[in-house]
């Protein structure tokens, strides 16, 4: 369990510039693409930039309910990782997961879920070249990772009121 | 196709409700790029030879929207909004940053040419299946910030109806107009994020004459492809380095400027321009990032300089508003150049403009010279009904108010600078024009000339896009390295990114990785660049039809300029008629025009302007 990684966010960090999906989507897909990225910024209101990516949820809800057995999870990072030719892009996974963070490829049924780049992401590298460190590693997350397992609107409609007081209330 | 460019162009005819894809040969993309100067030969192409008789809020004109080709691939992703400006009858590349243009171009799309006029208010919805012409009734009349919360709420619902299966749909980006554009307000921008905004030309009245409230993107696919993908990355992760070590910028954005420019350069706008000096600290840095920075380090697509930074009031009368630091230009024209020193009013005027979708520079510009008018005694309460004096933060709310709703004097304002000047004096009788600071009917950006400590002699005089500071017009022959000209912007607007992320010695080798095409800075200045620029002066010398402009009396600086400074370390410094007209002079000889400044025929022969060469003669002869 040692090996295992886990990936921390600190949204009020984000300065979305979107650099994690770049390099992301150029290292699994070849292309800068924003839509395939394994992590997604949402934005509910511009300046509530809100990393998106899957937690690693203790009890891997998506890997028990894949009625195809496409998911497993990577022993050395925890990670799940997607079996393409077994994926058959029903959905199930992410209606199981708590934060609805997988999604369908944008242009092959399979479904995109954060691989960890097998234990060096280079979201975190990035973010962390910047400064920003909105993004950082940690081998030991604790108990707190099924927390982050949430939808991004939630997390906006709270980081507003953080960020803009009584107005952050009525921005969403 | 060439690298870097989606392939597919829109066209939109908001009358007859039609919409066709259309593709641009590879020649004129090389030729123009995208953005600014293709905007400029699209519409010589169509409206060029009955240019004279287009109104720019008729439904006639032509709204272009455009990427280019390194949109989305360049540090500082930006789309650049064009067409006959309402404001100077000639055209100006407006660009902003924003996600959309990277939404557009993941949709398939490099850029759209919008024609027409909707029955009833519409909004454009771009996806990966298209473009559809939505109802916009309901957003109609609502600010910035209400019209993107709806949208973005709204069309999250509908795409996530069409295809509810792919999970969580992200929110999409817009381009959009407040009341301010739907009233035909001449100084109107369009805004995109959260107070971006294309401020100069006036094409937020453009989009309001159309009835079109905003454009939504959302693409699914990926950037085009490049000709060199790994160096593209390789150039990339290069860029990245020398923007995170930009600290400066990265600290304080351009908001450190507030002061710097205002106590060092002296060439600030203060009160309407009648001083460039001031000595206040607190209009600047600490004052701004300890009060009012909630997000202190804000970026846009592919950019880690994040220059932007998000402000909020969260205490007393002006609770709850929300803008960006402000940028310097905004500190200048919604603070000093309104008497207003007082940072939380200048947060509050900044954010009032944005949101009612005024342009922060071009509409505050009309309120100083508004509030000098009454300073003078010849604008009246009566006309106003309400004081207006210098740095009264509730009366130049009212005042806006009053723009964007064309309310009393407020109508005479919205038509910009330089037509309320022609109208006040009209009215008044007295002749008010030395007190409007515009140049070919654009108010001149925040920069000074008369300290020659920042801008200087013909920046402005000489410039295609009137008083756009983006894009100083000077003499390309000695070209000084590190000097920014309008052919570096006509670069920056054509490739269409922000020129606050270039990195000269990697930009040409980007530009080759991108498109595959080896240009280089020197074949730019003298090509492409000269061909935006001297397409954009014969349109503007077109003119029309309201107003048109002769060289020998308009390219000149606003007569305010030649005013000694009153104050400061500079005082009793002007802008210097001799030196002008002599850079002028050297300025259009440089550029291959004849000693009046209008295009010759062997120069429009040289950049393959054969076909302008017609309607030149008019100008020649005029």
């Amino acid at each position: 369990m040692s090996d295992r990684i886990w990936i921390m966010r600190d949204y009020i960090r984000c300065s979305g510039c979107r650099r994690c999906e770049i390099v992301c989507s150029l290292s699994h897909e070849g292309k800068i693409w924003p839509e395939a990225s394994r992590i997604r910024i949402f934005a509910p209101f511009p300046g509530l930039e809100v990393p998106h990516l899957c937690a690693q949820c203790d009890d891997y809800p998506c890997v028990k309910a894949c009625p195809a057995d496409a998911l497993s999870v990577d022993e050395k990072t925890g990670a799940v990782i997607v079996n393409k030719e077994k994926c058959t892009g029903c959905g199930v996974c992410i209606e199981s997961c708590p934060g609805k963070i997988p999604y369908i490829h944008p242009t092959e049924n399979y479904a995109v879920i954060c691989d960890l780049c097998g234990g060096k992401p280079k979201c975190v590298e990035v973010c962390a070249e910047a400064g920003y460190n909105a993004l950082r590693l940690t081998d030991d997350p604790g108990i707190h990772k099924k927390v982050h397992a949430v939808e991004p609107e939630v997390i906006a409609k709270d980081l507003a009121v953080n960020l803009f007081g009584e107005k952050g209330e009525e921005v969403i | 196709m060439p690298h870097g460019y989606a392939g597919r162009f829109l066209e939109v005819d908001l009358t007859r409700e039609k919409i066709e894809e259309t593709k641009i040969p590879e020649e004129i993309l090389y030729q123009y790029f995208g953005g600014r100067g293709l905007a400029a030969k699209v519409l010589w192409d169509r409206l060029g030879k009955r240019w004279s008789s287009v109104d720019p809020l008729g439904p006639e004109n032509i709204l272009t929207v455009l990427t280019g080709p390194l949109t989305g691939f360049h540090p500082g992703s930006r789309i650049c909004i064009s067409g006959k400006s309402p404001l100077s009858n000639g055209i100006v590349g407006a660009t902003a940053s924003t996600e959309f243009a990277v939404e557009l171009k993941c949709a398939g799309y490099d850029g759209i040419f919008i024609t027409g006029k909707a029955s009833s208010p519409v909004y454009l919805l771009i996806t990966d299946d298209g473009c559809e012409i939505m109802d916009a009734s309901h957003i109609w009349g609502k600010t910035c910030e209400e019209t993107i919360k709806i949208l973005n709420a709204e069309v999250k619902r509908t795409l996530a109806e069409r295809k509810p299966r792919i999970g969580l749909w992200r929110e999409p980006s817009m381009v959009y107009i407040g009341p301010a554009g739907e009233n035909l307000v001449r100084t109107a921008a369009v805004l995109t994020k959260l107070v971006h905004a294309a401020g100069y030309g006036g094409y937020g009245a453009v989009m309001g004459s159309k009835n079109l409230k905003a454009i939504v993107a959302k693409g699914r696919g990926p950037l085009p492809d490049t000709a060199a993908p790994k160096t593209v990355e390789i150039l990339l992760n290069e860029y990245h380095k020398r923007l995170i070590s930009k600290t400066r910028t990265r600290q304080w954005g351009t908001g450190y400027a507030g002061y710097s420019v205002g106590a060092n350069s002296s060439s600030e706008p203060v009160r309407n321009w009648q001083e460039e000096w001031h000595d206040e600290k607190s209009i600047a840095g600490p004052r701004y990032s300890a009060r009012f920075w909630v997000k202190p380090y804000w970026a846009d697509f592919n950019c880690t300089l994040s220059c932007m930074k998000i402000s909020c009031i969260k205490s007393g009368r002006w609770k709850g508003d929300i803008t960006d630091m402000p940028d310097y230009e905004l500190e200048a024209y919604c603070g000093t150049n309104l008497g207003i020193f007082n940072p939380e009013d200048n947060v509050h005027m900044s954010a009032l403009v944005d949101n009612l979708g005024l342009s922060g520079i071009n509409a505050a510009n009309t309120m100083g010279f508004a509030a000098e008018l009454y300073q003078r005694g010849i604008l009246t309460k009566e006309d106003l009904g309400f004081e207006l004096k210098w740095g009264d933060a509730e009366a130049f709310t009212k005042l806006a108010n009053l723009i964007v709703k064309r309310e009393k004097i407020g109508d005479i304002l919205a038509e910009g600078t330089y037509r309320a000047a022609l109208k006040i004096s009209e009215m008044k009788g007295v002749d008010v024009m030395q007190y409007a600071v515009h140049v070919k009917g654009i108010e001149v950006g925040a920069h000074g000339i008369r300290s020659d400590k920042d801008f200087h002699d013909i920046y402005y005089a000489a410039n295609v896009q009137g008083g756009d500071h983006t894009s100083p017009a000077a003499d390309p022959s000695p070209k000084d390295a590190g000097v920014w000209t309008e052919l570096n912007a006509a670069f920056a607007d054509s490739a269409v990114f922000c020129m606050f992320t270039v990195v000269p010695d990697l930009v040409w080798e980007l530009t080759y990785a991108v498109t595959g095409w080896r240009i280089t800075e020197e074949k730019w200045c003298r090509e492409q660049g000269r061909r935006i620029i001297t397409l954009q002066r014969v349109l503007l010398l077109l003119g029309g039809p309201d107003i048109f402009w002769t060289p020998e009396k308009d390219d000149d600086n606003p007569k305010r300029f030649y005013e000694p400074l009153p104050t400061g370390p500079y005082k009793g410094k002007a802008a210097e008629k001799t030196v002008v007209e002599r850079k002028k002079k050297e300025y259009y000889k440089a550029m291959g025009w004849d000693e009046r400044g209008i295009p010759k025929e062997e120069e429009l022969k040289r950049l393959g302007l054969e076909d302008v060469e017609e309607e030149v003669r008019k100008l020649r002869r005029h």
